[in-house]
């Protein structure tokens, strides 16, 4: 619980914490709510775990604000991109965010979390701000990797999270290597490998996927289903679409990605699981509203009638506001306010992003090489200085 | 800059290994000792000149101080291919972050022996067999460098890891820069390559050209036991990702180098053979070409300067440009590929930094731009032999 309070800080304004402290007093915000899971999960090689889920009403109404908050972040990126405020390509997590709150809810801030580029939320998520988040997407010095990086490299190295990668599925092997590092060091952690669709595909994936298994790595590959792969609809790329079950020897579960609380319960299981039976594959099947990135419509793959259905049934931030006011744990007007004071709040933090610094010139040099024994970087010319090392 | 070159007697040391130069001299004797600094002070900063920081960590061939105790200091004899071993065996000793990964480097030992034994002492998580996927064991290495582990990958042949290309260049490279600083990939990358005996062309692959534009790697090539093994310390304890390229046909040569702990500088070019008429640029294997050759060039009344540039990226601009001040001819020797090779881009530097100092166009010899043949003569031909460096010698020198 105290994480969560300490997540929910690290979002919270001291405005609002009013408004949950007298909720969340009056109505004992630790008493636990059983909430059953929208859908049963479904296993391969492996006992699916229970749909009831335990949880708080101090979690469920973070879960809603967190959600808005992310939702409300990737709105105003659309709306920046659009501005040529932000450049380049911008991948929006809008529809997916029950998957990044949901699997923060099960982990510490010691599990490590990698993913490809459609990584804002759950940089957020795990404890980024958003004037870095803002920063960073429009080139500023305060952003998380100093203007540097861009959209598809947000990286958190002190809360686990290892970004951020633009090559489709180079981050797999990667985040296999997270879990080496975590065996080799006798961690009791375990890192959480995202990958899409599209990704699902890549031979590297099933190299680190033999390479797991074969040494019972704690690697958990979370595939992030949103059915398509930047125009390609799942079942005209893969030749069998049923991702939890591609890795043959390695158990896998499906999960219904826009369910909070599933995720949330296959996170926490497959935590476990991967750290007494190395790895196993989670199909998170989820959704997102806007196209692969800004560049794309996002309409000529797929109707206008399937988004606003998927947007209408399976919301995932629509699903936690039913489950609040059945619970009549805060009233209409209350999710109102805190949906207005989340927009305060990325507007504060996008007006201060606008006066960061861009990027000085010197930092073209910097961070190419690490100064370290004896390391200086003037290019390949020693007599002319380039750029004085930190 | 002339105030760089300085000799330095007794250098105080706040490091904690010792300074070594004690390796024979195997040609003559340089009588201006080159002694590079490579330590500053962290709180200066350089202005355009370089000051001379406390701590030597490099060691030159020819060193006349060391002349006389140099013939008493006992040292070992090993092959080159033990020398990496000893490397990699103490500095495994030295931290446990080190690890190996690579395809039979446990049990096997390595197909070239380097990792012999290693296994057996520091256990398999340490001296990791890998399945035969260069991607993704790359790119585990690199997330386990980004953790703070120090892994060393060995591609059983240099040529396998253009199946890690993306890896290496984009995640290895490039992490520390787009994370803005936050992520260090420590590791090393090694394996041979070069052209062997007759293994056709897949096998003799030189990729010094291809990893040469990655932005945030360093290469060095190792070319006798003494410096294969201080590059491997280097290489290990650098926090940036290091590409060291050995040469299949070298794993043999004998030698006998210090007792004593050292490294080696991973910037610097190594004096082989001071000289007066010509500078002589080359690495691994073609350096014994060009010995060979300088050795008919001394019969003719040539005086050749030659260097090991061991440093491929970044070059040392520094000693070759010393060298290229002092002669005003440069040659050099290389068995990368003619398009786009290291030689190639050595041309363009030199030539934009020391043009003044040129007394005629700089030559490049290096291997013809051929997939490698297997036939013998054949081989020998796409390679520079030293017949064809006397000849270029001769024309330079006119």
């Amino acid at each position: 619980m105290a994480q969560l309070t300490h997540r929910s800080a690290n979002l919270l304004k001291p405005i609002s914490a009013a408004v949950f402290a007298t909720r969340g007093l009056t109505t004992a915000s630790t008493t636990p709510i059983t909430v059953e899971t929208s859908l049963p999960f479904t296993g391969h090689k492996i006992d699916p775990p229970s749909r009831s889920v335990e949880t708080t009403p101090q979690e469920l109404l973070s879960f809603y604000r967190d959600m808005a908050l992310m939702r409300r972040m990737e709105i105003a990126a659309d709306s920046l991109y659009k501005a040529k405020l932000i450049r380049g390509f911008c991948h929006l997590y809008d529809g997916q965010e029950a998957v990044a709150v949901g699997m923060e809810a099960a982990i510490t801030k010691k599990d490590c979390i990698i993913t490809a580029y459609r990584d804002h939320c759950i940089y957020l998520g795990r404890g980024g701000t958003l004037l870095e988040t803002f920063s960073e997407l429009m080139g500023r010095k305060d952003g998380c990797s100093k203007g540097k990086g861009g959209s598809m490299h947000f990286y958190k190295k002190d809360s686990g999270f290892y970004g951020g990668h633009g090559i489709v599925g180079a981050q797999i092997p990667l985040g296999c290597g997270l879990a080496f590092a975590q065996k080799y060091n006798k961690e009791e952690h375990v890192t959480f490998a995202m990958y899409g669709d599209g990704a699902a595909n890549q031979g590297q994936l099933f190299e680190a996927l033999n390479m797991a298994a074969l040494w019972d790595l704690p690697a958990i590959l979370v595939c992030e289903n949103n059915h398509y792969g930047m125009g390609t609809a799942e079942w005209r790329a893969a030749k069998s679409p049923a991702y939890y079950k591609r890795g043959d020897y390695v158990p896998g579960l499906k999960v219904d990605g826009m369910d909070a609380f599933a995720v949330k319960q296959a996170c926490k299981f497959a935590k476990e699981h991967a750290l007494k039976n190395g790895p196993i594959i989670l199909e998170m099947d989820t959704y997102r509203y806007h196209g692969h990135s800004m560049s794309d419509p996002g309409s000529t793959y797929r109707t206008r009638d399937e988004i606003t259905g998927v947007r209408q049934e399976r919301d995932p931030i629509e699903r936690i506001r039913k489950l609040i006011l059945a619970h009549d744990l805060a009233t209409e007007k209350e999710l109102k306010d805190t949906e207005k004071e989340v927009r305060k709040e990325v507007d504060e933090a996008i007006a201060k992003a606008k006066e960061s610094p861009l990027a000085d010139p010197s930092e073209l040099f910097t961070n190419v090489y690490v100064k370290g024994f004896g390391v200086e970087s003037f290019g390949a010319d020693r007599k002319e200085v380039r750029a004085v090392l930190p | 800059m002339a105030a760089m070159l300085q000799s330095v007697g007794v250098a105080s040391i706040s490091f904690p290994l010792s300074e070594h130069s004690t390796k024979l001299p195997a040609f003559a004797v340089c009588s201006l000792p080159v002694i590079r600094s490579e330590r500053s002070s962290i709180s200066d900063s350089i202005h355009g000149t370089r000051r001379i920081g406390k701590i030597i960590t490099k060691a030159v061939t020819a060193q006349a101080e060391n002349s006389a105790s140099a013939a008493s200091k006992p040292g070992h004899e090993l092959l080159l291919f033990e020398a990496l071993r000893e490397g990699l065996e103490e500095e495994m000793d030295r931290d446990p972050r080190v690890c190996v990964m690579g395809e039979d480097v446990g049990h096997y030992g390595g197909s070239y022996k380097v990792t012999k034994g290693l296994a057996k002492k520091f256990g398999d998580l340490r001296v990791l067999d890998t399945p035969i996927a260069e991607n993704s064991f790359t790119g585990m290495a690199i997330g386990a460098a980004m953790t703070g582990l120090r892994p060393v990958v060995e591609g059983m042949n240099m040529g396998f890891l253009l199946l890690a290309f993306n890896q290496i260049s984009d995640n290895c490279g490039m992490l520390h820069y787009t994370s803005g600083g936050q992520f260090t990939i420590p590791t090393v990358i090694r394996g041979p390559g070069g052209v062997g005996r007759q293994l056709g062309a897949e096998h003799s692959h030189r990729l010094e050209s291809y990893f040469q534009s990655i932005p945030g790697i360093q290469m060095v090539a190792c070319s006798t036991p003494y410096n294969a093994k201080g590059l491997m310390k280097a290489a290990i304890r650098s926090e940036n990702p290091v590409v060291l390229f050995e040469h299949v046909l070298l794993y043999n040569l004998k030698e006998r180098i210090p007792d004593e702990e050292y490294l080696l500088s991973l910037e610097e070019a190594e004096m082989v053979r001071p000289g007066e008429h010509v500078t002589i640029l080359t690495y691994s294997r073609m350096r014994y070409h060009v010995m060979q050759a300088a050795k008919t060039l001394v019969n003719k009344g040539y005086d050749p300067e030659v260097i090991d540039i061991r440093s491929l990226k970044p070059f040392d601009l520094y000693t070759i440009g010393n060298s290229v001040k002092k002669t005003h001819r440069v040659l050099i020797v290389e068995e990368c590929m003619r398009t786009g090779g290291i030689g190639a881009s050595l041309t363009a530097a030199i030539n934009e930094n020391f043009h003044d100092y040129l007394d005629a166009p700089i030559v490049c010899l290096s291997s013809q731009d051929v997939p490698t043949p297997y036939a013998g003569t054949l081989e020998e031909w796409t390679v520079v032999q030293p017949a064809q460096i006397v000849a270029a010698v001769e024309q330079l020198c006119q």
